[in-house]
């Protein structure tokens, strides 16, 4: 018999707010344990939550991008249960009437276009991390994340693959961080995704027994677990034996899921709507204007290049992958460099650079005018283009101005044909044999003239006038 | 100058005068206290020092001082946070609990110039009628020692009415300033929900909780709520207002004021002497210009069980935080996690908490919810448009605050049901988020204070203070002191001794 796999998921993200989302401490990573906490998110006896209303507008901007209905008559409810990363003891969440629903997001994989639909948006309030000591044997809690505000996005159970589940995640990172509601790092938690999975026979209606497995940390590990939780259900209705509704847990060493609680002893949360904040309403003044503030995305990005800019595919493809080298690229345009001069200044050397230092465009020095200049060199004819590439990488980490570096060292390009045919003249003298050879039909023998001519000249001469002049001296 | 015989405003006046000192009046506050506290049991914790250091402090602004309220000593219910001083909810739970913040009104009142003598004595998580639920064991009535003073806000009550201090701020999630204020004889209001901070008032049904003064009557109650309102960014639930302007407001004038006697809370189980009395308030109002009309009411009979459970499901969320991990009191032998919660929770509640816990967990349970929280909530709706239409033929309703005066202490917690049906006449002004007043209106044949409620609609406390204000311009009741019913107690008990004839 085949067996369709089938698979919904829940991502957790954490909004890049500066201030959590009932109080006004610090969003920042990290941090000694419990000093970016409050009485408000510590959860003290008589402390209110006020809502931060950049969550809201980050959570539509979100649901607006997911292409959600948004709620314009929303509420928060508390989700209750103990433990102590939770200090109130309940969760403030949305059940009853979340931020955004309904939505789409179209994917595309190598099988194809789809749509997967969004069952809903809605915002939440993150928990305190518990930290083990082996040494002392004591659970210590750090209530830092407290009040990171979340949204957590549903969807229907519309992917049947792993490459389907990949292609959605990769689309909704790149989604929200365009929007910059998020910094979208797994690593570091602000993405977080758990995936419910079932299996049935393929061609029937009807859902199989599901499980939700937990503590995926990476796209590698959601494919992993999809594979390997697929193939174990299937294996056990092979066997004549049931799938049994729990949470699972991925083992990233192991391999494997394990089971960590089963639903049908499940906590009973005794959703009720919070009491202390107020029902969210939006006007349709604040909706427009939020849908009229929407950066344009990725893929309206991607087709813009290609129409306006003629970039090929994959060169629209690779700067668009991250908003902030897409933003560097249009101003790079902006300020006059050819847009293709500019596309693969940044698919060589820029993403070059970054990944040799392993940092991510947003933590990049060197600015667009800076680039554009040095580009601007090249087309002049003042710079030539491996001139200008030491250049670049020696400016790189400090955003230094191009033109007192290229003065300060000497490198402006010399464009003296008379020196050229002299120093062209001379090497071909001290270079006999390379000069028979290539007379005789070996064409390498002219690249080593040609660089024998250029390291005379420090590599500051037009390799196109060098060209010129020795084919012309070697026929003369 | 007999000091305790002064009301707070009177205080304040007298202290801007320079006739009396701060110090005099927190040192004549603290006599009393002391004088008087073993037997009522009104206070958790004095903060005696802090309040003389205070009052010296305040000395020199007493001249020029803005609030009329500036350096008159007053008191403070034990569920509103105060920093660095203990706030025990009169909870073993919370242990010596001191928060690192202060309530908004805490703050309010200290820039005021009040001078706060310490923490109030409370039903254990304002959860009870009768002040008898507190860890601290029970609050007693200054009128008969014997009797209960009401509750939760028992401590404030009752100090106000014993002397001790001369205002005192408590919490009404059902009646818990207005049932107490009427069982001691004091004046104490329940503003508009929203109205009031509820930040840093340790919770016990968010929807219905709400801060409010206890006094001596309806203009000390204006003074104090002109300090206590207004829209706070801390409490997303406080609501932007006209404030500060009800003391003004003040004229005693009510003419043209239709009052309404809702029928139904005229009914069966109302005491006739309370009965009575609440009418005779009617007449005086009337005297001043003021029509009266009935009207119906047909809510009633839903009112105390739709309050129980949206107030107990709240009360179930609110007091999970109580676990022993972060603060407060955590059991002393416990196995694991789950040991820890459980023994926490079993022996730091009291049973009266626990029973409300349970209640409410219950009826928020899958499977339950919609039969009991949402129905409750559909009865809230229901109960709030019964008084919008009363509200379209009268400007405020007049009803008895209980519907006895107070019973003796350990009768209430015999009959948990009874005790629960009597706050019938208070809770549905919690439920709509109106402003409700309680006033002395009559003393029964028992010489116990009976009280009068009036409800308004929504900000509508400047026409229930005014119509206070009136009625206590024509009657004495307010000014009643226990001492006089204690002395002539006293003076009847030894005529008896001497042989008084048949």
């Amino acid at each position: 018999m085949t067996w369709e796999t089938v698979i919904g998921l829940e991502t957790h993200v954490e909004l890049s707010t500066r201030t959590k989302i009932f109080c006004s401490c610090t969003t920042q990573f990290g941090g000694g344990p419990n000093t970016h906490c409050c009485p408000v998110c510590t959860g003290m006896p008589g402390t209110l939550p006020v809502l931060n209303k950049k969550v809201l507008e980050f959570a539509v901007k979100a649901g607006l991008a997911l292409n959600c209905e948004i709620t314009r008559y929303s509420k928060f409810d508390r989700k209750n249960y103990f433990y102590p990363d939770l200090p109130k003891a309940y969760q403030i969440s949305q059940l009853y009437l979340p931020i955004a629903r309904n939505g789409a997001v179209p994917i595309h994989t190598a099988a194809g276009e789809k749509t997967i639909r969004i069952h809903e948006l809605h915002m939440e309030e993150d928990a305190g991390k518990l930290v083990h000591d082996p040494w002392i044997d004591q659970t210590r809690a750090d209530y830092n994340r407290c009040g990171v505000p979340l949204i957590e996005i549903v969807t229907e159970p519309d992917f049947r693959t792993a490459g389907e589940v990949i292609a959605y995640l990769e689309k909704l990172k790149e989604t929200l961080m365009y929007l910059g509601v998020s910094d979208c790092k797994m690593q570091e938690g602000s993405l977080r995704c758990d995936v419910n999975l079932s299996v049935r026979p393929m061609g029937t209606g009807e859902l199989g027994t599901r499980t939700e497995m937990k503590n995926l940390n990476s796209f590698k590990a959601i494919a992993r677990a999809i594979s390997y939780e697929a193939k174990r259900q299937i294996e056990l209705i092979e066997e004549g034996k049931r799938v049994v509704q729990e949470t699972r847990r991925w083992d990233e060493n192991k391999d494997a899921t394990y089971a960590m609680r089963s639903k049908e002893n499940a906590q009973d949360y005794r959703y009720f709507p919070e009491p202390d904040l107020p029902p969210i309403e939006l006007s349709e003044q604040y909706l427009e204007d939020l849908r009229a503030a929407q950066p344009e995305l990725a893929e309206a990005k991607r087709a813009r290049y290609q129409a306006d800019y003629g970039l090929p595919e994959y060169d629209s493809q690779m700067i668009t992958s991250d908003s902030m080298l897409a933003r560097f690229f249009e101003d790079l345009v902006a300020l006059g460099t050819p847009p293709k001069q500019g596309a693969n200044w940044i698919m060589g050397e820029v993403l070059g650079a970054l990944s040799a230092r392993a940092i991510e465009p947003r933590a990049m020095k060197l600015t667009a005018p800076t680039l554009a200049r040095l580009i601007s060199l090249v087309g002049e004819g003042r710079l030539n283009r491996n001139t200008a590439v030491k250049v670049f990488e020696a400016i790189f980490d400090t955003d230094a101005d191009v033109d007192t570096y290229v003065k300060e060292h000497s490198l402006e390009q010399v464009n003296d044909d008379g020196l050229v045919r002299a120093v062209c003249a001379k090497v071909l003298e001290a270079n006999l044999q390379s000069v028979a050879d290539y007379k005789g039909g070996r064409e390498k023998a002219f690249g080593f003239l040609v660089g024998q001519v250029m390291r005379e000249l420090k590599g500051k001469a037009n390799p196109q006038s060098v060209n010129a002049i020795l084919k012309e001296l070697l026929t003369q | 100058m007999v000091l305790r015989e002064l009301t707070a405003l009177e205080l304040g006046a007298a202290i801007k005068k320079g006739e009396v000192s701060v110090k005099e009046a927190a040192q004549a506050a603290l006599d009393s206290l002391s004088a008087q506290d073993k037997a009522l049991n009104a206070f958790i914790t004095v903060t005696g020092e802090q309040a003389l250091d205070r009052a010296e402090k305040l000395q020199d602004g007493a001249k020029d001082a803005q609030s009329p309220l500036y350096g008159v000593p007053m008191a403070i219910k034990d569920n509103i946070c105060t920093r660095g001083v203990k706030t025990s909810c009169a909870s073993k739970i919370l242990g010596d609990f001191a928060p690192p913040y202060d309530a908004t009104v805490a703050g309010k009142l200290a820039n005021a110039g009040a001078v706060s003598l310490g923490k109030l004595n409370m039903d254990e998580f304002a959860m009870g009628s009768t002040s008898e639920t507190s860890f601290y064991g029970p609050v007693k009535n200054p009128w008969a020692l014997d009797r209960v003073p009401g509750g939760s806000s028992g401590g404030a009550a009752a100090a106000v009415a014993a002397g001790i201090g001369w205002y005192a701020i408590g919490s009404d999630t059902g009646g818990s300033i207005r049932q107490p204020a009427s069982y001691c004889g004091v004046t104490g209001m329940k503003p508009t929900y929203g109205t009031v901070s509820r930040y840093g008032l340790i919770a016990y049904a968010s929807s219905l909780d709400q801060i409010g003064p206890l006094g001596r009557d309806a203009a000390d109650c204006a003074a104090i709520l002109d300090v206590l309102q207004g829209r706070d960014p801390k409490d997303g639930t406080s609501l932007d207002g006209q404030y500060g302007t009800l003391l003004n407001g003040l004229t005693g004038d009510v003419r043209g004021l239709k009052i309404g006697l809702p029928v139904d809370c005229y009914g069966d189980g109302l005491d006739e002497e309370v009965k009575a009395a609440v009418l005779a308030v009617a007449d005086v109002l009337k005297a001043r210009g003021a029509e009266v009309v009935e009207l119906p009411f047909p809510v009633m009979e839903y009112v105390v069980p739709a309050y129980y459970i949206i107030a107990a499901a709240e009360a179930s969320s609110n007091l999970s935080r109580f676990d022993g991990v972060k603060y407060g009191w955590r059991a002393q032998e416990y196995e694991g996690l789950h040991d820890l919660y459980c023994k926490t929770r079993t022996q730091g509640f009291g049973s009266e908490v626990k029973q409300r816990i349970l209640l409410g967990t219950f009826a928020l349970s899958s499977g339950y919810y919609d039969a009991y929280y949402r129905k409750a909530l559909q009865v809230k709706a229901v109960i709030k448009d019964a008084f919008d239409k009363a509200f379209q033929q009268c400007g405020l309703l007049l009803t008895p605050v209980a519907p006895t005066t107070a019973p003796k202490l350990g009768e209430s917690l015999c009959d948990p049901l009874q005790m629960y049906l009597s706050d019938v006449y208070t809770v549905p002004v919690n439920l709509a988020g109106l402003p409700g007043l309680s006033m002395p209106c009559g003393f029964d044949s028992k010489g116990l204070p009976i009280g009068a409620q009036l409800i308004g609609p929504h900000f509508g406390e400047g026409t229930l203070l005014n119509a206070a204000h009136g009625f206590q311009s024509d009657t004495g009741y307010h000014k009643r002191r226990p001492g006089e019913n204690v002395r002539r107690d006293a003076h009847r008990a030894s005529l008896q001794k001497g042989g008084e004839p048949a």
